[in-house]
């Protein structure tokens, strides 16, 4: 990865088709972080959808040994961004979806309903909200959550503790915002985040 | 021996973070963030990327799409950069 532009080597077909069965294994995986990230189930499945042609299309840029979630998740977040960009995602959230999202198992006792938590991580700006999603749900480091997003590791550590600061404020006094508030604001602050994190290495390498 | 290890929080968890200790113990909704997320890993796998994973076989490199589709092979072997 410390090297440059170093032509990546031809795959042979054993090497595709351990990549695919690879690809295979990390589709579910895919599906739950971008079902955080966006928030709906079948714009979710587009996005992996996408990131699965761009991550077969980009195969051999993929260092075997490596996380194949880690570097999966990196594309993904690039088409999650991207979307963003165009605006996919802004303004049509509701609480039916949420609903929809929740498979929430019946005989739970928390004490904290998952909808509501749902709605607390959809409310959070992108970049807390993803922070989150990867060290508290998919259980990466904060070292790995840094390397998939491309920031250092302070700013990671920070979004996960302010993110956590917010839904704990959200969840235990109740303030949950509504859902179309902060959409705008979260969207505006993303696409300032864009131009400095994505800028023109929109690609499929997680170390550019 | 294992079980009072449990109970502790582990150090390490905060260990240079700049926000508060507090912030960091896993909150009563940690639990239900990861079973969000689960509950999604889950899931059946639908049959769309089945379909679409079945697809990539046809192709090996995705780049060069030949449309009489006999061109997988010399897609491999004319390619011999390096």
């Amino acid at each position: 990865m410390g090297d440059a532009k170093q032509p990546p080597p031809v795959r042979t077909a054993a090497e595709r088709a351990q990549f695919k069965r690879d690809l295979t294994e990390v589709v579910p995986h895919l599906r739950a972080f971008a079902r955080g990230l966006c928030g709906h189930p079948d714009l979710a499945d587009d996005l992996v959808q996408e990131t699965l042609l761009k991550s077969w299309a980009a195969q051999d840029r993929f260092q075997p040994g490596t996380s194949i979630r880690a570097w999966t998740f990196v594309i993904l977040r690039n088409a999650y961004l991207t979307e963003m960009r165009r605006n996919r995602f802004r303004g049509d959230y509701d609480e039916t979806t949420a609903e929809r999202i929740l498979t929430a198992p019946a005989d739970q006792e928390e004490p904290i309903h998952l909808s509501d938590l749902h709605r607390g991580l959809q409310a959070l700006p992108p970049e807390r909200r993803e922070a989150l999603l990867l060290v508290g749900a998919g259980g990466f480091s904060y070292e790995e959550a840094a390397d998939i997003c491309g920031c250092a590791l302070g700013t990671i550590k920070s979004r996960v503790g302010r993110a956590r600061a917010a839904l704990n404020d959200m969840l235990s006094k109740g303030s949950l915002p509504d859902e179309n508030r902060g959409k705008d604001s979260a969207h505006r602050s993303i696409l300032d985040e864009l131009d400095r994190v994505v800028g023109g290495s929109a690609k499929a390498s997680p170390s550019e | 021996m294992a079980t009072e290890k449990k109970s502790e929080i582990d150090p390490s968890s905060s260990e240079g973070d700049k926000t508060s200790d507090k912030e960091n113990e896993a909150p009563a909704w940690a639990d239900g963030l990861k079973e969000l997320y689960d509950s999604v890993v889950d899931e059946p796998l639908p049959d769309s990327f089945l379909e679409l994973l079945e697809k990539f076989d046809d192709e090996p490199a995705a780049k060069d799409s030949d449309p009489k589709g006999n061109g997988q092979d010399s897609a491999n072997t004319s390619d011999k950069s390096n």
